[in-house]
């Protein structure tokens, strides 16, 4: 951004806004939308908590269960679909439904089979992580030069040996496309399925202030899981440009 | 003219060679390829390449040469018929053969010194002893010094002089070639067939060619199989007696070398339309 000729960072833009909503908290809104002086406030008071800690340690461990399930789940299976057609034609139009379709209504189906306890949120991360990695992956082994499988063949490669020295080299790059796209898709997993069982984790917090219009603890709450987001996309994005140089040499 | 031809192998006796007649180390029989959709690329070839030896495929383009060397090769099935290598029948991949890709088939990810060595890295050799061969096969190709360079920090040339060091590190008896020079430039291609044809020489290896150049089948070929239109047969086989000096200039002056080009083409030009 430039202004009267002066470079700003990109902080700028955000001071802003940032000004914008103090403004608006000093308000009558401010009921809902307090200062964010206020909040920001508020997040250190929170996040010292145990209760707080307790949140972050169950969300942490099913964010990261799910994932991990979604990650070694669905590389195979995208590879196996970018190989077999067979299974292509059985398993696709599945993938496609479940990225497209609205999972937060199935979150409630799991909810009765599973009950309301951390298996739930483990398998709602699974559900809305798993099928962007899948369809990468398989998109990435669609696309392995037919000769370098050839190759791998002819020295006597098996089929164990092929998987791992030649498919997920080669698929890599949209591999990690696949999981950073996954990871994003995992937070919003595991906060709807935590505010939807409302007994575990970040889920009972929110509860809690919203029953009690703690609107400045809320907000400072959402405050704080929107960070971790974003630092988080940051973390993969940066990842993938590690390995970005070979994409584009290919 | 010191140009022999020879009716396709089966139906006259093998070519007396000069000396001791080599034994046939790759033996193709009868063998037939239709591809699922109905196009029938081979019809019933049969074919002896004789041990030690370059033989080169030659023929218009489509005739199915690329399938009869992946046939050889085990990497497609033959649709009849029977391919064998060293008097056993050839059911897939083995250790006795290896192939040079057109477009070199290197991995990316992987070092030049990783890509040499990976046919050996699949057969479990421990690594410091893998190692220690590709190294020894990346020098002999030209490249020491490359060996922690990435594929794409080399030219074409340099990138199929990786896939033939990986060919020759697997020290396979036969060596199979798919138009492995038509990527790179002029100067390295003949380059190139000098080196093959010193390493034809050294290494006492069987090598089965592929190329659409006449010229380049006529300077490196010890025989010359011309193939007919798809569905393909065996049209000829074409032995030029060329003397090879140290001259690679006046070879391709020589009279047997341009003989044996002119005759060839006289061949292949009616199978264009
Ligand atoms: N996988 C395949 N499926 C169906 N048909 C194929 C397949 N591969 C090759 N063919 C057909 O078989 C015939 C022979 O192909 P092949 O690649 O062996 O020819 P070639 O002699 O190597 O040609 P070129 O000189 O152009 O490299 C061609 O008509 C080709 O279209
Ligand atoms: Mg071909």
């Amino acid at each position: 951004m430039v202004i009267a000729g002066y470079q700003l960072p990109m902080m700028a833009a955000l001071i802003v806004w940032a000004v914008l909503w103090e403004i608006v908290g000093h308000t009558e809104a401010g009921f809902i939308l307090p200062p964010l002086s206020a909040i920001i406030v508020r997040v250190f008071e929170i996040v010292p908590t145990p209760s707080f800690g307790e949140a972050l340690l169950i969300t942490g461990r099913a964010f990261f269960s799910g994932n991990a399930i979604a990650i070694l789940v669905g590389i195979p299976l995208g590879i196996l679909m970018g190989r077999s057609v067979i299974a292509d034609r059985l398993l696709l139009p599945w993938v496609n439904l479940f990225l497209s379709a609205p999972l937060s209504a199935l979150v409630p189906v799991i909810m009765v089979i599973f009950g309301l306890g951390e298996t739930t949120i483990i398998l709602t991360v699974v559900l809305f992580a798993m099928w962007i990695i899948v369809l990468n992956t398989r998109a990435g082994v669609k696309a392995i030069s037919p000769s370098l499988v050839e190759m791998a063949r002819s020295f006597g490669a098996n089929e164990w040996q092929a998987f791992t020295r030649i498919y997920i080299w080669a698929a890599l790059p949209e591999i990690l496309a696949g999981i950073r796209l996954g990871v994003i898709r995992a937070v919003k997993g595991v906060i709807i399925g935590q505010l939807l069982v409302s007994v575990v984790g970040f889920g009972t917090l929110f509860e809690v202030y919203q029953s009690h219009f703690l609107m400045e603890h809320f907000w400072a709450l959402l405050l704080v899981l929107f960070a971790f987001a974003f630092i988080l996309n940051e973390l993969m994005a940066r990842l993938e440009k590690h390995f970005g140089y070979f994409a584009a040499s290919r | 003219m010191s140009v022999s031809h020879i009716a396709p192998a089966g139906t006259a006796a093998p070519p007396p060679a000069a000396g001791t007649a080599p034994r046939a180390i790759v033996e193709v029989r009868n063998v037939t390829k239709t591809y699922a959709g109905g196009v029938e690329a081979l019809s019933g070839i049969s074919l002896e390449f004789p041990e030690g030896r370059l033989t080169t495929l030659l023929g218009p383009s489509g005739c199915g040469k690329t399938t009869l060397l992946k046939i050889i090769a085990g990497l497609i099935p033959a649709s009849g018929g029977q391919v064998l290598v060293d008097g056993r029948e050839v059911k897939g991949p083995g250790q006795e053969r290896s192939f040079v890709f057109q477009d070199f088939a290197l991995m990316p990810w992987a070092s030049v010194l990783r890509n040499v060595a990976f046919g050996l890295e699949l057969r479990g050799v421990a690594r410091s002893e893998r190692e220690a061969v590709a190294e020894r096969h990346i020098a002999r190709v030209g490249l020491k010094g490359f060996e922690h360079k990435y594929p794409h920090e080399l030219s074409g040339g340099m990138r199929q002089r990786v896939g033939l060091a990986r060919a020759l590190a697997v020290d396979s008896k036969v060596v199979m070639m798919d138009e492995p020079f038509s990527a790179v430039d002029e100067q390295t291609r003949r380059k190139f067939q000098e080196e093959l044809l010193e390493l034809v020489a050294k290494e006492g290896k069987t090598f089965l060619f592929v190329t659409h150049s006449i010229e380049e089948a006529v300077y490196v070929s010890d025989r010359i199989v011309l193939l007919s239109r798809r569905p393909s047969r065996v049209s000829a086989i074409i032995e030029p007696k060329i003397v090879r000096g140290d001259d690679p200039e006046k070879i391709r002056r020589d009279s047997a070398y341009l003989d044996a080009v002119e005759d060839i083409w006289q061949q292949l030009k009616r199978y264009l339309d």
